[in-house]
């Protein structure tokens, strides 16, 4: 990691966001019957099979969890070559009528959001979408609001934020990179 | 008047002046001796003017592409002092009137003798036999007769035809190739045919033709030529035939002596051509033919097309490149400067045999007085950036846009006047 | 990546890419909206210099499904039976802001004249030339036997496909060759001699003149088509000779291992290369051919067109 890095969520911050989550879920949900998780590829999806097995560890329950790849709806399509994709996989029975929960990592412009909204549009009529994340660090270029945060995490718009996770990167923490170069991830 | 070319070396051997009056070569003076009209020549190579025995005009008929003036331009400054107008323009030179019609428009553009192929069959068709004596007895006095781009495949008629240009000494020069071997074919029939998916135009199609008139040749006793030779095999077949006494003769292209088919992976019509490029082993095979003397001559195949014949897909493209104007950049780069001929071997293989093939007698004289002065002067230092939108024919489709040719030709003169000086038209 | 020309254009990981793509891809047909927004204000031209439904409908769907407008400009009915050059039909399209054309034409080495020419600024993706190259289908082939030989993940490695009939004029053949070597298979190559192309020894595939020789080896057999024209051109002496030898029935299927594919490209002239109740036989994939032909080309066209445009 980048030595001007600033680690802000160790591994245990993680899981203490992770747990809070899950617990929010549950209590809005009142019960957990209808509820899907749909990870947003590649952390989201990390994350949702985690907050999956904390609401399973409160409520003995499995919530189904899916990936949702939003790169066909990406609105920045045209700023980059073509990428790979992800895997979308929508857990049996579909969206139709269910809670969705939407995980992604950070929270920043809210433009993936609203691709992953567009992308749900088009695979089914769930009877509420909501969205969670581990960290929401503000600068909002859409109205979008997330109904679940891990933390909030104040940064300038200059700064990124960098998310890893064991089961991709190795390793659990959340850290701050110092003014980079613009076009900064998020 | 008297024309002297200043200090050049005939040959490239020992400097003199060569002194020109009346349009002949009147004497060989000592260098910077003679006095006269000079064309400074100081260090420059002379060499009898070249005879192109196989040049497409395409005038009559398709004066988009080149006409007999502009042609007559391009031969000028490529140091040509006679060309040989193919006979398949439009209507087909296989009559007395479209030959005399081609010779008298090649004698007013005056740049070089324009001397007409007449057609073997009428129309080309290879069915009948055109009026080859009318086309000899004409003013335009044909001696070589071909249905270039088409071949005459019918054996009888092949036979016939060799035969009766005995009696004016003409001679046949054949385009060997075998039509239903070659229906539709696009490029040599090769491994990469095959994997460029384009109708493969076999070795065989050309070399069975030569092997078959060679030995019509030799049964009626008659001369024969071979135009384009492009396969290691037809040279085979040639220098057999030689070896055996047959009364042939062979010309090669510039681009068959330089380009390989692998151009045609570009699918850029530009290398289209009939014979097809082939491979490197075939062109080593015709540069070591044409050293050794199998091979006789270079001769162009100059064919102009008119840029929408070529700006197409591969297949719809006219086949053909020019060639007048580098023929002797590419005749340096692959045989002089490599060793492979001497001064007075090239003058021989694109001067005087092409003009005793071809029956021309003002031509292809050894450079000494008493000889017409048709000569080409060139630098053999000089080097000549190739650049379609220059040249002076009408079409633009050389193969060699960018490259830099060695060698550059400098004066021509024709008949003691020059039509080429310091690289430009006089 | 620009154009889409020839299978050998592709390196193994650009072809794996594309399968990937198409495999996800795929899914968004069992979806009840079929339709994504990823090509939305984009062009594609479908330019047909020969009649091809099957594959003309198939890039028109695929496009369509990622929201591009789509034309189609067939030979038939347009300028270019009229004698219009493919320079003067691309400078039209070009004219008209086409960002993509997918072309199909007689003449080998159309697509590569088209891309290489300065007549049009948009990327060419081939859909057939000539006896040449048909690269998408050779994608869709690869897209199907990965699915039913190596569960749908990786490269073909060590999948042996044999490829049966009319080599020499096909297109299908060649892409398929070139492709499915670059992606580790092992590829046979079988017809009689005369319909071979020259020079097969140095494809990178082994050939064969008997299909019996080849069926116990091979875990998938692609039959192509053979048109009973040849018979007249003197390639074969009948369609009957060609059918017993070269043909493929329920016999010869059964002397194939128990899991092996049979495939044809379509369209298919049953009774001559395939028997009919092997096309309609549970082994045949053919009917899932085409509907990956369609997410092979939606893969296609999203890598070429759906980022920003690269540049030259």
């Amino acid at each position: 990691m980048d030595s001007r890095a600033r680690v802000v969520l160790d591994e245990a911050d993680i899981g203490r966001g992770i747990r809070r989550i899950a617990h929010e879920i549950v209590e809005k949900a009142r019960g957990s019957d209808d509820l899907i998780l749909l990870g947003i590829p590649t952390r989201g999806v990390a994350l949702a099979n985690r907050i999956a097995s904390a609401i399973g560890e409160i409520e003995g329950t499995q919530v189904p969890v899916g990936s949702l790849d939003i790169t066909l709806y990406r609105d920045d399509l045209r700023l980059r070559p073509a990428r790979a994709l992800e895997t979308t996989s929508i857990p049996a029975g579909g969206i139709d009528s269910k809670v969705v929960v939407l995980v992604d990592d950070v929270l920043f412009s809210g433009r993936t959001v609203r691709a992953a909204l567009d992308a749900l549009n088009d695979i089914g009529r769930p009877a509420a979408v909501r969205l969670a994340v581990l960290v929401d660090r503000g600068h909002r270029e859409l109205p979008i609001r997330p109904d679940y945060v891990g933390k909030n995490l104040p940064t300038s718009h200059s700064e990124q934020v960098r998310v890893e996770l064991d089961e991709v990167d190795g390793t659990d923490r959340v850290a701050i990179l110092g003014h980079v170069e613009d076009g900064a991830a998020g | 008047m008297t024309l002297v070319v200043r200090g050049v070396r005939p040959y490239g051997e020992d400097a003199v002046d060569i002194v020109v009056s009346d349009g002949v070569i009147v004497e060989l003076a000592p260098p910077g001796t003679a006095a006269g009209e000079i064309v400074d020549a100081d260090g420059l190579v002379a060499l009898p003017g070249f005879v192109d025995l196989h040049t497409h005009l395409r005038e009559p008929g398709r004066e988009d592409a080149e006409t007999v003036r502009t042609g007559s331009q391009a031969a000028a400054l490529g140091g040509f002092t006679c060309v040989h107008a193919m006979a398949n323009t439009s209507p087909v030179a296989d009559t007395a009137g479209v030959v005399e019609q081609v010779w008298r428009l090649g004698q007013e553009a005056g740049l070089v003798d324009v001397r007409p192929v007449g057609a073997v069959t009428v129309g080309l068709g290879g069915e009948r036999m055109a009026e080859l004596g009318a086309m000899a007895h004409s003013a335009a006095q044909v001696r070589v007769f071909s249905d270039d781009g088409k071949c005459v495949h019918d054996a009888v008629l092949m036979r016939r035809a060799l035969e009766y240009v005995k009696a004016f000494d003409g001679v046949v020069a054949q385009h060997a190739q075998e039509p239903r071997l070659t229906e539709n074919a696009q490029m040599n029939e090769s491994e990469l045919s095959g994997r460029l998916g384009l109708v493969g135009w076999p070795a065989v199609a050309e070399e069975a033709i030569i092997a078959r008139d060679v030995l019509l040749a030799e049964h009626v006793g008659s001369r024969l030529h071979v135009c384009h030779l492009s396969t290691a095999g037809s040279v085979e077949v040639v220098r057999w035939a030689k070896a055996r006494g047959v009364q042939v003769t062979a010309e090669v292209t510039p681009h068959h002596l330089v380009l390989t088919e692998d151009l045609v992976a570009t699918y850029d019509p530009v290398y289209k051509v009939n014979p097809p490029l082939r491979t490197a082993e075939d062109v080593a095979a015709l540069r070591e033919a044409l050293a050794d003397g199998t091979i006789d001559i270079i001769a162009t195949d100059h064919a102009p097309h008119p840029h929408e014949d070529k700006d197409c897909e591969w297949a719809a493209a006219a086949m053909g490149m020019l060639g007048l104007e580098t023929a002797f950049g590419v005749a340096m780069e692959t045989m002089v400067v490599p060793g492979r001929l001497s001064w007075r071997e090239l003058a021989q293989r694109m001067s005087t045999a092409p003009a005793h093939i071809g029956g021309v007698r003002t031509q292809g004289h050894e450079l000494v007085p008493g000889a017409v002065a048709n000569i080409a002067v060139v630098d053999p230092e000089g080097t000549y950036l190739v650049d379609p939108t220059k040249l002076a024919s009408k079409s633009r489709n050389s193969p060699y846009a960018g490259r830099t040719l060695p060698g550059r030709v400098v004066h021509t003169i024709y008949a003691g006047t020059p039509t080429v000086l310091d690289g430009a038209l006089a | 990546m620009k154009h889409l020309l020839s299978a050998a254009d592709l390196s193994r990981d650009e072809a794996v890419l594309i399968i990937d793509t198409a495999a996800e891809l795929a899914a968004v047909t069992d979806r009840s909206v079929k339709k994504l927004p990823t090509l939305r204000g984009r062009t594609v031209v479908n330019l047909f210099f020969e009649d091809s439904t099957r594959t003309r409908i198939s890039f028109e769907l695929a496009a369509k499904r990622l929201s591009a407008d789509v034309i189609n400009f067939a030979a038939k009915g347009s300028s270019v039976s009229k004698g219009e050059s493919l320079k003067d039909t691309a400078l039209t399209l070009e004219a008209m802001g086409a960002d993509a054309v997918v072309i199909r034409h007689g003449s080998s080495g159309a697509p590569h004249r088209l891309a290489n020419s300065d007549w049009i600024q948009g990327s060419v993706i081939n859909a057939g030339d000539g006896t040449h190259e048909h690269p998408t289908q050779a994608l869709l082939d690869a897209f199907t036997l990965r699915r039913h030989l190596r569960s749908g993940a990786g490269d073909l490695s060590g999948v042996r496909v044999a490829i049966v009939g009319d080599i020499l004029h096909s297109r299908v053949a060649r892409s398929n060759v070139l492709l499915l070597k670059t992606l580790g298979a092992e590829v046979t190559v079988v017809a009689p001699p005369t319909l071979m192309p020259y020079g097969v020894e140095s494809w990178p595939c082994h050939t064969s003149y008997s299909i019996d020789d080849v069926l116990p080896d091979v875990d998938a057999i692609m039959m192509l088509r053979v048109q009973a024209e040849r018979m007249q051109a003197a390639y074969f002496p009948s369609s009957l000779e060609y059918s017993r030898m070269f043909g493929l029935d329920s016999a010869r299927v059964a002397r194939l291992p128990e899991h092996a594919i049979v495939m044809h490209p379509g369209p298919m002239n049953r009774g001559m290369e395939i028997s009919a109740d092997v096309a309609d036989s549970p082994r045949s994939v053919m009917v899932e051919q085409v509907t990956n032909g369609v997410s092979v080309r939606m893969a296609v066209m999203y890598l070429l067109l759906g980022g920003m445009q690269e540049e030259i």
